[in-house]
């Protein structure tokens, strides 16, 4: 139990305070030396990448990114001095993300409780977890095309609106948000999953020896200790969100302006279209039809401070979780 | 009678040879067969008296002041509990009654907890826990009753203390909150709050913030939180799994004061390990071995005059 002293001979040599002699590499297996090499590689190599990537969007960025082109309109031209800004793609990917966010919570919550405290029987309990890892492993543009076929239902025509001659539009902002909780939903039901099964079986037993239902336990006691990592999952949820392009593409109409439908104020918008930084970075690279791609590296340069912060933010959110609780935070899985 | 002067008796019956001082059918081992159990003085001739070797000779004054055993509030009959067909607590028979500290004692293994946590049917929560027997409460039987409104009748403090990551007040407000179905104001809940954190002796350290969370509270602070939480629904008996265990000695000495007064108003049953602490706060005590009642009895009958050859051997240390 009691920590190792080093016992201090008289006249002996002064302990080294460090490590003791180690094996050479020289004479291990090859095979062992060649996978130490490329852990080491592998690991610096990801490093030097990403310092690539955010050091590249950054001097391109901050190079071409000015305060007016967060707060005025896109507008079309052939002139980049003419083209505008990107104030409604930015609303656009806001608006997407607190709906997607607002859709993916309460569902990711509820199933993740039914499995982490229910559960019962465990086949449905297995069928529940292996439906989340499929919305999870299938591609975004095949969850786009669903939504597609889903909202162009004549039940869905007031989530977005009827073309001339009938025909439903099937693209608003409910229905890219909609699709776009499914994109948010695996790490949140994670996250939460997680953060339940690790809450420590005592703070269960001191609530059912309190007289308190299952339901009220988990309701006043072990949300409020998962809160955090309901928090993590929202801020992984949201950085998915928001780098999302295919559902922007397909469901979203990907129109320059946001575009509402209707005349109920607020309703309006979320039944119209719009489209996001991701389809406008797309549309201005050289790739795109705008063939901006000064504004389309401002954009990007926008999008990539964005997610960056929200990473930051989830790794605050784990330090002062584990720091205030002393509950060990078993990060969301993506 | 005084423990020391129980003592001094024993001494003159033991030199003076006379085995048969207690009768086989002494009516204070109702439970233990007296054709199996040696007359006490026979023990006492075998070897020297087991009091002796117990060091704790205090007795808690408080205790000694408020001794009234009320009426009976708990009567557990041969009651058996196994887990997944291995017997864990073998047809035992108790009675607990308010004003008094039961004691459950006995080494690791042998049914303490489980009987314990089958008063409130804690153990229901263990799927392969099977019971027989019954349980009452006030005479009415426990499984009869609604596990929640049990449960707060019988209430539970634990070995850990477990406080919610929530502040105090809301700590000691959860228990008392949803027994009616409409949350209750917070100015409503405030003198019942801080009425169970002056009986549990908490109030007056954290009186100046009930807002702080429960959490940042020392381990005997917490603990005496979990008793405010416990003791705040008025419940009729109170559960102890050991709760000193992960305190440090002046948190054991400031909660085992205040099972002494929690004693007028309920009926205790804690289990320990500790038997010096046992015979501090205990009135009776029982001593359980591999699921079976040994021994049960007043604390002195128990640690002075023991009647099994194993609760001999238990109280003076030759196993545990």
């Amino acid at each position: 139990m009691s920590a190792f002293t080093p016992q201090y001979l008289p006249g002996g040599e002064p302990p080294n305070s460090g490590h003791g002699r180690r094996s050479s590499p020289w004479t291990w297996r090859w095979s062992d030396r060649l996978v130490l090499v490329c852990a080491w590689t592998a690991g610096i190599g990801l490093c030097l990448l990403s310092a690539a990537i955010v050091i590249y969007m950054g001097v391109r960025g901050i190079q071409y990114l000015r305060p007016g082109l967060l707060f005025t309109r896109p507008s079309v031209s052939t002139s980049q001095s003419q083209s505008g800004g990107f104030l409604d793609p930015l609303i656009g990917t806001a608006l997407l993300a607190v709906i997607g966010i607002a859709l993916a919570v309460p569902l990711a919550v509820c199933s993740a409780i039914w499995v982490a405290e229910y559960g019962r029987p465990s086949w449905l309990a297995r069928v529940v977890e292996s439906a989340i890892e499929i919305v999870a492993g299938t591609p975004d543009i095949v969850l786009a095309l669903f939504g597609l076929a889903v909202f162009q239902l004549g039940l869905f025509a007031p989530l977005s609106f009827r073309a001339e001659g009938g025909g439903v539009f099937g693209r608003s902002f409910v229905a890219a948000g909609a699709m776009m909780s499914l994109i948010a939903l695996p790490p949140l039901y994670a996250a939460t999953r997680d953060g339940l099964l690790a809450a420590p079986a005592h703070l269960r037993e001191a609530a059912f020896a309190l007289g308190k239902t299952r339901i009220a336990t988990i309701r006043r006691v072990l949300l409020p200790s998962v809160r955090s990592n309901i928090a993590t999952g929202v801020t992984l949820g949201i950085s998915r969100i928001v780098g999302d392009t295919a559902i922007v593409l397909l469901l979203l109409g990907e129109t320059l302006h946001i575009e509402a439908q209707g005349s109920v104020p607020g309703l309006n918008v979320l039944r119209g279209t719009g489209s996001t930084l991701t389809t406008y970075v797309y549309d201005n690279s050289p790739a795109g039809e705008g063939a901006a791609p000064q504004k389309a590296y401002a954009a990007a340069f926008v999008l990539l401070v964005f997610v960056l912060c929200l990473n930051v933010l989830v790794d605050r959110i784990g330090r002062s979780h584990s720091r205030a609780t002393g509950l060990a935070l078993s990060g969301g899985a993506v | 009678m005084s423990p020391e002067e129980m003592l001094l008796e024993q001494h003159r019956f033991a030199r003076e040879g006379e085995n048969d001082l207690r009768p086989a059918g002494d009516p204070r081992s109702p439970l233990l067969d007296a054709e199996e159990v040696p007359p006490i003085r026979t023990i006492v001739l075998d070897r020297p008296p087991t009091a002796i070797a117990l060091p704790v000779r205090e007795r808690n004054p408080l205790r000694e002041a408020t001794s009234t055993t009320g009426p009976e509030r708990l009567n557990v009959n041969e009651l058996s509990v196994s887990y997944g067909g291995k017997p864990a607590v073998k047809s035992v028979s108790l009675s607990i009654h308010q004003g008094e500290v039961l004691a459950l004692i006995g080494p690791s293994g042998c049914g303490k907890t489980t009987l314990l946590r089958t008063l409130n049917r804690l153990t229901e929560l263990t799927p392969s826990a099977t019971r027989s027997g019954e349980v009452l409460l006030d005479g009415e039987d426990i499984h009869d009753l609604p596990d929640t409104v049990l449960r707060t009748r019988v209430a539970m403090v634990f070995q850990q203390p477990n406080p919610f990551p929530m502040s105090i007040f809301d700590n000691v407000a959860f228990a008392l909150r949803e027994q009616s179905r409409k949350r209750p104001h917070r100015r409503e809940l405030e003198p019942l709050v801080i009425d169970a954190l002056k009986r549990a002796g908490l109030y007056e350290e954290v009186r100046d913030d009930l807002d702080r969370p429960a959490l940042r509270l020392s381990g005997g602070q917490q603990q005496r939180l979990c008793i405010a939480r416990a003791i705040a629904p008025r419940p009729e008996v109170l559960l102890m799994d050991e709760p000193c265990s992960a305190l440090d000695p002046i948190s054991t000495g400031v909660i085992e004061r205040l099972i002494g007064e929690l004693r007028r108003e309920l009926a205790v049953v804690i289990v320990t390990h500790n038997l010096a602490q046992a015979h501090r706060v205990a009135d009776r005590v029982a001593f359980l071995y591999l699921g079976d009642l040994v021994e049960y009895g007043s604390t002195a009958e128990v640690f002075e005059a023991p009647r099994a050859q194993r609760t001999r051997d238990y109280v003076q240390g030759a196993f545990g």
